[in-house]
């Protein structure tokens, strides 16, 4: 099970919990189990069917280029972020 | 594998990355034949100008061209109306597709103008001044609204909406009235409230920034000609050939292989030319079709203030507490930047950066950062280097200062006690990789400045330090060996201050050749690969690891030829310094050049090509230490002397490093100190032009000295890191706090005027 | 459109002759009708130096001169300072310090650095500030300009004791 932690903006959703653990072999699976467990965190996070604009998901502390579709291992770690784009 | 001894980081000894040789493109720059932007000339070229709206918020009610289009001289004149738009503007549109309309919008508006200079029509005529006149005799109606410029203002219930269905992006509960607010983000880490109970010091105060430009010298600029056959050319000065190719193929639903970008030198960009935002090209691209010419537009000086993209102004509350023996227990920031007319922050991605590297040089236990983007009635906000990480960086710097002063630290000292490591956790919860913030602290704490004494009535020493995390991304290189043993490079990156050289110079490394044996040049969008903007630092880290990695290729290739002419395997040919040996058949030898004049017969020509996305860069800190003395009378700082001190990983050129890290300071300076757009309520911007929105001089600044600490960055074979943009971050701050010790007086808002200053000594 | 001026002119020492109208600029006369871009437009209203020419030896902003006023008088522009021999001493000395970074601004700075080295043999880091100080550079902070100057100065120096000896 992937271990997600939480944006602060989102723990009211789980009781204050920052880090949880949900299945799911992309990022896209993952946030539908999140939304299982925690209902209304998908709205949040998904806009028609792609990521938030300005929220960028890592897997593993790199940035998930294929966005919904990145692939997620039973041991990884997956963040929501701001994006950072160049200047 | 090839089996050159070129590779891995932590090597010392090399032929050409870490020398100084002459640049490839200097000669022509020096003597004027460079071409720039507005240089391009083509023949039964026309002059586009743009017609703007002089209101700051207005409906346009509708826009009447039949007296510009029958102005003697005019061939075309367009509107929105030329450009094909998503069907129905009130549909639910997704996030891309909302933020390419704004693009659009931005472009002409359609419906709104939503700041003064805000384009509306276009029209090319024979001559700039024709274009001038008949611009000024295109009728545009308008329905003027309130204004707002002010953040504060801007977020008041009452304020008006620029955009009648924008509500606030968050990760809390959707909102459901719309609002300026675009976007709101927080980070929390640890317990906040926790961590201020356990502080024996805090101190808190509320900041702001002025919006700044870029100020590069040359203007926006573009010649486009659309063809008969459809193929349509664009000259352009840009960050990204092939960013602004992609985007005019959307914007003109035109396919990318009928679009050629040719990128001319750039004349200063800053985060200013990215072609995430289309000013010009598309509107001449149209103009040239209409008119069956080709079009060139040059934005004026006030054009390129009012209607390009500054960076943002912000007001930001920060707070900071910390132990008696130094060590920082919270932190809390509330950031509001301006996003100008359309939301900025999803697009230009700059509150990851603000957020994640506010307090990055320090080990934070706890903390809570909450930033917005707001959206106001002027042109709307992109980089300026570092994007978002100076405005943040003023308060920060501040804060600790202010702590180092209360507890009776040496500032360095202080920021020692709390400095960050490789695996140190920052606010965002991602962890610092190898870094070299320790090092750069106390090279700083050791430098002959640090060491040096101050003294004099109103003189005062000021220290800040800053952090900024680079880029990595997409390059493509292509190396082809030419019969006499010199080489050719094509890159695609934008070369803003000297990059194609450094790139060439990791493969001349590489290949063993002297740099004089290359001829590195910057391609356009049909002559290489895809390759990302310049920007973010990232071209000598990205694409030398393009150049390395296609001078391997032609290494391994060549090595094939010599086999070949040897009558050995290809595995027993070795490469080292520009040489190839066999051991077999008694030992031969055979330079590049030797190989490189057989190509014919053993196969033909040999490029060697790469095309990366390089992961895992290292970020960089900088510390900077200014002496000042103040005048008591007239507020006036006179800076004595400079220094910048920075982990620049590996320098491939020393002189260029040192150049970057001069010219992002003194751009510092002139944010600390002289720049910011002034508005009236009106929203008309006072000042812009070169004389009221005053850039530094060379009378305004000494010699800046340069303290280069090299800890190799991670996943470079030199061990590059970026080096271009965190030398603007630090330098408002350490001016601020070098102000504080002069006057006694801590200036809490940017720029840091003289009558700002006499203020705060409570003089006027 | 108003009608054209015929304007003769030495540029660069050549005797050039040109059309242009009354309301052109010598910078617009330079770069639109001669194809002299290497002076540049940075601002237009004469206050970045960007487009800096040597009028009659003096530095003038080419923005700030028309056209029709060049009648009869001498100007040098960037393109004027290397010959057959190769780099005047000044772009010598800049491209050996790396003095340039975009090289937008750079052709007005040599213009300018040239009327001061024309004047002055030894000029102060202070000085040669205070003269520079009507051309804006975004790029370098001014730090490997002002040593290029002062190195060109030297090498001119130098030029001239071995003429002379």
């Amino acid at each position: 099970m992937a271990v997600v932690w939480i944006p602060s903006m989102m723990r009211d959703l789980t009781g204050g919990k920052e880090r949880v653990h949900v299945p799911g072999a992309t990022v896209g699976e993952v946030i539908d189990a999140l939304e299982a467990a925690y209902p209304g965190a998908k709205e949040r996070l998904v806009v028609q069917g792609r990521l938030a604009s300005g929220i960028m998901a890592t897997v593993d502390g790199k940035r998930a280029l294929r966005g919904l579709e990145q692939q997620v291992s039973v041991e990884s770690i997956v963040r929501f972020l701001p994006i950072m784009a160049g200047g | 594998m090839s089996q050159d001894k070129h590779s891995l980081a932590g090597g010392t000894n090399y032929q050409v990355v870490g020398t100084r040789p002459p640049r490839h493109d200097a000669p022509d720059k020096l003597t004027g034949r460079a071409l720039f932007g507005p240089d391009t000339k083509l023949p039964g070229m026309l002059y586009g100008k743009m017609v703007r709206s002089p209101h700051a918020h207005a409906h346009i009610r509708s826009i009447d061209t039949r007296r510009a289009a029958s102005f003697p001289g005019v061939y075309a004149v367009v509107t929105a109306q030329d450009f094909r738009w998503n069907e129905d503007p009130g549909a639910k549109l997704d996030e891309s597709a909302i933020n390419f309309a704004y693009l659009q919008e931005n472009m002409l508006a359609r419906e709104k103008v939503l700041y003064v200079g805000h384009p509306v029509a276009a029209v090319a005529a024979s001559s700039n001044h024709v274009a001038e006149e008949a611009a000024e005799l295109v009728d545009v109606q308008y329905d003027v609204l309130p204004a707002v410029t002010d953040v504060g203002a801007a977020m008041r219930p009452d304020a008006p909406l620029l955009h009648e269905h924008l509500i606030t992006q968050s990760l809390s509960k959707p909102g459901q009235r719309p609002s300026n607010v675009a976007s709101h983000f927080q980070h929390v880490k640890g317990d906040p409230s926790q961590g201020f109970a356990q502080a024996e010091v805090i101190v808190e105060h509320e900041f702001t920034t002025s919006t700044v430009h870029q100020g590069y010298i040359e203007p926006q600029a573009c010649t486009a000609w659309w063809g008969l056959d459809g193929n349509l050319k664009v000259w352009t000065t840009t960050q990204g050939a092939f960013g602004m190719r992609d985007q005019l193929a959307k914007l003109l639903h035109h396919p990318m292989s009928s679009i050629l970008v040719i990128p001319t030198e750039v004349g200063g960009a800053f985060g200013g030319k990215l072609p995430i935002f289309i000013f010009l090209e598309a509107v001449a691209a149209l103009l040239s079709r209409k008119a069956n010419r080709p079009v060139k537009m040059i934005m004026t000086r006030a054009e390129v203030f009012l209607a390009t993209n500054p960076t943002s102004g912000a007001y930001l509350k920060a707070k900071m507490g910390a132990t008696r023996e130094g060590r920082i227990t919270a932190v809390q920031a509330e950031l509001y930047f301006e996003a100008g007319a359309y939301p900025s922050a999803s697009v230009i991605g700059y509150f990851g950066f603000a957020m994640g590297f506010m307090f990055a040089p320090y080990d934070l236990p706890h903390g809570q950062i909450d930033a917005y983007d707001v959206v106001v009635n002027k042109p709307r906000t992109a980089a300026y280097r570092a994007p978002g990480v100076t405005q943040v960086n003023f308060p920060a710097e501040q804060l600790i200062d202010e702590l180092a002063v209360k507890l009776g630290m040496d500032p360095i000292a202080f920021r020692l006690k709390n400095v960050v490591h490789q695996g140190s956790e920052l606010i965002d919860g991602t962890s610092h990789g190898s870094i070299g913030a320790e090092e750069v602290l106390r090279a700083a704490q050791s430098s002959g400045h640090y060491g040096s004494p101050l003294q004099g009535p109103h003189h005062g020493r000021g220290v800040a330090q800053g952090y900024w995390g680079n880029w990595g991304a997409h390059s493509s290189c292509a190396i082809s060996v030419n019969g006499d043993g010199t080489v050719s490079l094509v890159s695609g990156s934008i070369d803003l201050s000297g990059t194609r050289t450094t790139v060439a110079m990791q493969a001349a490394e590489v290949l063993g050749l002297s740099l004089e044996r290359i001829k590195s040049s910057v391609g356009d969008t049909d002559s290489i690969g895809y390759t990302e903007m310049s920007g973010g630092s990232r071209t000598t880290f990205a694409t030398g690891i393009a150049a390395i990695t296609a001078a391997q290729d032609v290494v391994s290739q060549m090595r094939g030829r010599a086999a070949l002419l040897w009558g050995v395997e290809v595995q027993d040919v070795s490469f080292d310094q520009g040489i190839f040996t066999t051991h077999r058949g008694g030992g031969r030898q055979m330079t590049f050049a030797e190989v490189a004049e057989r190509l014919a017969e053993t196969g033909g020509p040999v490029t060697g090509r790469a095309n990366v996305d390089p992961q895992g860069w290292g970020g960089a800190f900088g510390t900077h230490i200014v002496d000042v003395q103040v005048d008591p009378e007239t507020g006036k700082v006179d800076i004595l002397r400079y220094s910048v001190v920075q982990d620049v990983g590996k320098a491939v050129h020393p002189s260029y490093v040192e150049g970057q890290m001069q010219g992002g300071a003194v751009q510092g300076i002139g944010w600390a100190l002289y720049e910011g757009y002034q508005y009236n309520a009106r929203g008309d911007m006072l000042n812009p032009g070169f004389l009221d929105y005053k850039i530094p001089t060379a009378l305004d600044v000494p010699m800046i000295e340069t303290i280069m600490v090299e800890v190799p960055g991670p996943n470079h074979p030199f061990g590059v890191r970026g080096v271009g943009e965190i030398p603007i971050v630090p330098p408002p701050a350490a001016l601020a706090n070098a102000i504080y010790r002069a006057t006694g007086v801590r200036v809490t808002d940017l720029p840091m005027t003289p009558v700002r200053i006499l203020e705060a000594m409570g003089v006027i | 459109m108003s009608a054209k001026t015929r304007v003769n002119a030495k540029i660069n020492g050549e005797q050039v002759e040109f059309l242009c109208e009354p309301r052109q600029s010598l910078l617009e006369c330079l770069r639109d009708i001669l194809g002299l871009t290497g002076s540049k437009e940075g601002c237009n209203d004469g206050n970045c130096g960007a487009c800096s020419v040597l009028l009659n030896g003096r530095v003038v902003n080419s923005c700030l001169v028309l056209g029709v006023e060049v009648q009869g008088q001498e100007v040098i522009t960037v393109e004027g300072l290397a010959d057959w021999r190769g780099l005047h001493p000044l772009q010598q000395a800049f491209l050996d310090h790396a003095a340039l970074q975009c090289g937008y601004c750079i052709p007005g700075i040599l213009i300018a650095s040239k009327a001061l080295l024309d004047r002055e043999t030894n000029p102060s880091e202070e000085r040669i500030r205070t003269w520079l100080a009507g051309n804006l550079c975004r790029c370098t902070g001014y730090d490997k300009i002002v040593r290029a100057v002062q190195d060109a100065a030297a090498r001119l120096k130098q030029a001239r004791r071995e003429v002379n000896s």
